[in-house]
């Protein structure tokens, strides 16, 4: 935890109410998210209960499982669930613009650009908690190698018709959830603590009504009461009055209330099955949909006070503008959405169990890139955050008192003009530390020559201590340091630098000592050519055995 | 009789062993681990000059590039003959301006201009980026178990065979991002590039340098009992090779104390008084500061094998190391109050593969309220615990002990990836008993 985010804590916890931790919103949101709470069944991995899926906040979907080792009615449930996400899903697929990509030619090995279709914008996803995230990945696995009747008449429990398909997406989703800076599925919670600081510890902040009880408490009460409130209070029946986000569902909702529940409804169809006459099968029908009711409206209960507030979640984000680079983040994900989208146009089978050692090295570095890419753009988007970065030596604000001019000691001398600035401030530089600015919205790189007076630990006195520099990254406090820095770079081919590309006098610039733009990682070789030190070519061996369906278990069939 | 352990044939005997397997043997790859001053850098020189000789141009991977700078020094110092080929990147400054003052290394930012040439050197990173040459028959991977998989998945379709160098009892590399998705897989690209190629090829012959050469005869048997305690290493010297030594004479302090303590024993503790603070704990970077202020104000000088006279212990000879880069700065802030310049300040991680008379350590878990992995990383103790030729001395808050045993691991389990042995809290306790026989206790 970095120092000004230990300091909103601290300052959460004496206020009462959440301290911010961003001035903008470093995640895009869109008109129309689709909003899942998921719910899953005590002690039994990957049997949903129940969600309310939508994009209309005074609408919610109810979709619920009465018996939910019920492998029928699991598939209903999850059929329902295609229906409920793929139009959504779909009705983004078909509204493309044509952009640019650059691929290399496999015959020549150049790098040409070709015309390609981008979907204009992307469907997204919200579920309430990081656990959500979990789930929608693990539904995705365990639904897309599921097989149709269609694409196998032989298989004993064919899935319902576009179930495979929903696996496919889910599992993009998930996967891409695992990228630095994505926003195509959120989960509120990490919404939520991104900019805001609580009072209470990282682990609590897990707990979405917690969460928000300390950003937006009811009436006057402080956000610790409020925060235990969410967490402990229950009413007459012993039943939690804000239930856990899921998709675990409380204890006590599964024993008293739950559990009967679903006995009725199995008593019931067992009376329907054994009905020897029609007057009696329609009575007996009448009791089974009664219990399914009643298993509907508990899971409505415990499902509606999340879903509000995942939408007051959403309401509260909404009230910061979005940083400017958030869009562009965004459209990596639409660039995601849209590859996607043509792998399952054009037939290919759904992802494979597990990465093969080359699509494991290009996932990791890209998330490498993305994260230095993210803590970087968060940073010049929005003030605070830089403050954070400003109180760890990372960044500093500076005035320009003098310009000097220097040139490279080559035939053809390159200007290298040595600029003095004067700041109070102590970021971390060692000889020849390069650090950055932003030019026209273009990063200028310099290098850190020396201190011109005075040394930077003079009068500093516990420097780096917590209790020198001021709040909010001001950095008062210190005595102010004089250094000089080289600029290298973006002053135009001439001898002399371009006007307007040097730092005037009395000019108050801001410098990071990490880079604002991202390399990208060398070329990995493609898998059929994976070196012997990391086991060869997969081979045609697991590429077909990843298109396999899972093989029935007894586990499968209770 | 036992026989008496003769360091010298020992590790002439493994290095023999390794040079044979590599010039002569079949296998794609061999393996040496190295336990740290055991003479890696020397083997890598030594290997590639050999082969050099056998008519093998070959190539060379380092993880840095001073690590490469280093090698090509030393590779010109024992071959000035040797056309060699430092390939390097397109920044500006990108190798050392030592390397201009070379008749026979060729710089470049192009493979194909250094093509032909007896040994080319460079770093991961910088091969990965070569496409489209033909592969070289050899190559030598040097600190490969600080090397990611994806690293060596990047760069091992340019050789045929290798020989990987490097210390595993070091810091394992890291991942900036998750990367729990893929543990348990053998190719898992957040992993070692050793461990990605045992898995594959669990057939190559290994090999282990037995001998220290830097570690003095105080600090071999904990190291290598609380860090390496399955390949077990020895010092190259014996407990009356090497002595420090001061000018002047203590003043009674804490700081002074404790580097008399170290200077007896190899080791010392200056024990601060319990209390729970933030990362860059003003009062222990003080005592750090001191503690080297000190040192160098009594005049410190070294006697070794290495030289005939006694040495004078100078700020560069001496190194702080810390867990994180703003305890470095802070140090590096006290220090300068203090008006002490040359010091090596850094981080365990940037410490790696150096070398230093005395060095002065702020324990990882000084002050603070959780062990976390990262602050137990048996990785990181041990660079902190091993970079001295004569003495360690380690400033820390009382209670580190407590503070292990009421923070038992919390990490998940992973299936398929190997027990990492021994832990960071074994290794913590193993080296926290040894220093509590060197305690300072000093309230600042």
């Amino acid at each position: 935890m970095s120092l000004i985010t230990t300091l909103a804590r601290l300052e959460a916890v004496e206020a009462g109410r959440a301290q911010p931790l961003a001035t903008v919103r470093h995640r895009h949101l869109t008109d129309r998210p689709l909003v899942i709470v998921p719910l899953t069944t005590a002690g039994e991995a990957g049997a949903p209960l129940g969600a309310l899926v939508g994009t209309d906040r005074e609408a919610p979907r109810l979709l619920a499982v009465a018996q939910p080792r019920d492998r029928d009615l699991r598939f209903a449930f999850l059929a329902e669930l295609a229906e409920a996400v793929l139009p959504h899903i779909e009705a983004y697929a078909d509204v493309v613009e044509p952009a640019e990509r650059n691929e290399t030619d496999p015959a020549t090995g150049k790098k040409t650009k070709v015309e390609v279709e981008l979907c204009t914008d992307a469907p997204q996803l919200i579920v309430p908690s990081r656990a959500g995230i979990e789930f929608v990945r693990l539904l995705g696995r365990s639904m897309r190698f599921r097989r149709t009747a269609e694409d196998d008449p032989e298989t004993p429990y064919p899935a319902p018709v576009r179930v495979p398909l929903l696996g496919r997406w889910l599992t993009h989703y998930g996967e891409r959830a695992r990228v630095p800076g994505s926003s195509l599925l959120l989960a509120a919670t990490d919404l939520l603590n991104r900019h805001w600081a609580t009072g209470q510890s990282s682990l609590e902040d897990q707990h979405l009504g917690a969460l928000l009880a300390w950003i937006d408490p009811p009436g006057d009460a402080s956000g610790a009461e409020a925060a235990l409130a969410a967490e402990l209070a229950r009413d007459k029946d012993g039943q939690l009055l804000c239930p856990p986000a899921g998709p675990a569902t409380d204890p006590a909702f599964d024993n008293r209330l739950l559990a009967p529940a679903i006995e009725r409804y199995d008593r019931a169809r067992q009376a329907l099955a054994a009905a020897e006459d029609g007057l009696t099968a329609d009575e007996r029908l009448g009791e089974l949909s009664k219990a399914e009711r009643e298993i509907r409206s508990l899971l409505a209960r415990v499902m509606l006070p999340t879903w509000d507030r995942v939408w007051q979640g959403l309401d509260l984000l909404r009230e910061l503008p979005e940083g400017s680079r958030a869009e562009d983040r965004w459209t990596r994900d639409r660039w995601s959405f849209t590859a996607h989208r043509d792998r399952v146009s054009s037939g290919e089978p759904p992802q494979p169990r597990r990465d093969d050692a080359v699509t494991a090295a290009q996932k990791l570095a890209s998330r490498e890139t993305a994260q230095a890419q993210l803590e970087a753009q968060e940073a010049l988007d929005d003030p605070l955050v830089l403050a954070g970065r400003r109180l760890a030596g990372e960044a500093f604000l500076a005035d320009v008192t003098e310009v000097e001019m220097a040139y490279t000691e080559s035939k053809r001398p390159s200007p290298r003009p040595l600029v003095t600035l004067r700041t109070d401030e102590r970021p971390h530089l060692g000889e020849r530390t390069k650090v950055y600015r932003s030019l026209d919205g273009k990063p200028q790189t310099a290098e850190f020559v020396r201190y011109a007076s005075g040394d930077p630990g003079d009068e500093g006195s516990g420097e780096d201590g917590p209790g020198d520099s001021g709040s909010g990254g001001s950095g008062s406090g210190g005595s102010d340091v004089v250094l000089v820095l080289r600029i290298m770079d973006r002053m135009g081919r001439g001898k002399e630098p371009a006007p307007g590309s040097l730092p005037e006098p009395g000019e108050r610039i801001t410098w990071t000592l990490f880079e604002h733009d991202q390399r990208g990682g060398p070329k990995l070789p493609d898998p059929e050519e994976t070196p012997w030190t990391h086991g060869g070519p997969p081979g045609a061996n697991a590429a077909t055995r990843a298109e396999h369906p899972d093989p029935v278990t007894p586990e499968d069939l209770l | 009789m036992r026989t008496v352990f003769d360091p010298g044939a020992e590790a002439a005997r493994a290095t023999g062993a390794i040079l044979d397997d590599t010039l002569r043997g079949s296998a794609r790859g061999i393996v040496v681990d190295s336990p740290p001053g055991a003479g890696k850098s020397t083997l890598v020189v030594r290997a590639a000059l050999e082969l050099a000789a056998a008519g093998h141009p070959l190539m060379v991977i380092a993880q840095t590039n001073a690590q490469v700078d280093d090698l090509v020094v030393r590779l010109a110092e024992k071959e000035p003959e040797l056309p060699v080929g430092r390939l390097h990147s397109s920044d500006s400054d990108p190798y050392d301006k030592v390397l201009d003052g070379l008749d026979n290394v060729r710089k470049s930012a192009k493979a194909a201009d250094l093509a032909g040439l007896d040994v080319v050197i460079s770093t991961a990173a910088k091969w990965a980026h070569v496409k489209n040459v033909e592969p070289w028959g050899h190559a030598i991977v040097d600190e490969a178990y600080q090397m990611r998989s994806d690293a060596l998945l990047a760069v091992a379709g340019l050789f045929e065979r290798a020989l990987f160098v490097g210390d595993p009892g070091q810091l394992d590399p890291f991942s900036i991002v998750g990367a729990d998705q893929w543990a348990g897989l053998s190719y898992d690209p957040s992993a070692s590039a050793v461990s990605t190629l045992l898995a594959h090829n669990p057939e190559l012959p290994q090999h282990r340098l037995p001998v220290s050469w830097r570690l003095p005869a105080s600090a071999a048997p904990l190291v290598s009992d609380a860090f390496y305690p399955y390949t077990p290493f020895r010092s190259g010297t014996g407990h009356g090779d090497r002595k420090l030594s001061f000018g002047v004479a203590s003043d009674g302090s804490g700081p002074d104390r404790v580097l008399d303590e170290a200077a007896e024993a190899g080791w010392g503790l200056l024990e601060l008084p319990a209390r729970h603070t933030p990362r860059t704990d003003p009062e222990a970077v003080r005592a750090v500061a001191l503690v080297v202020r000190r040192l160098l104000d009594r005049g410190g000088v070294a006697t070794s094998e290495r030289a005939e006279q006694p040495v004078p212990v100078t700020a560069d000879r001496v190194a702080v190391g810390t867990a994180h880069r703003d305890q470095a700065a802070a140090v590096r802030a006290a220090l300068a109050e203090l008006g002490v310049t040359g010091v090596a300040v850094d981080t365990a991680n940037r410490l790696q593969g150096r070398e230093f008379d005395v060095t002065v350590v702020l324990h990882p878990l000084s002050g603070r309220p959780d062990a976390t992995a990262f602050h137990l990383e048996t990785g990181r103790l041990c660079v902190l615990a091993s970079r001295h030729r004569h003495a360690c001395i380690v400033v820390c808050r009382e209670g580190v002990a407590d503070l292990l045993d009421e923070h038992p691991s919390t990490e998940p389990v992973q299936l398929g990836v190997t027990v990492k042995f021994p832990d960071g809290w074994e290794a913590n306790h193993a080296v926290l008993a040894r220093l509590a026989e060197h305690r300072v206790r000093w309230k600042p």
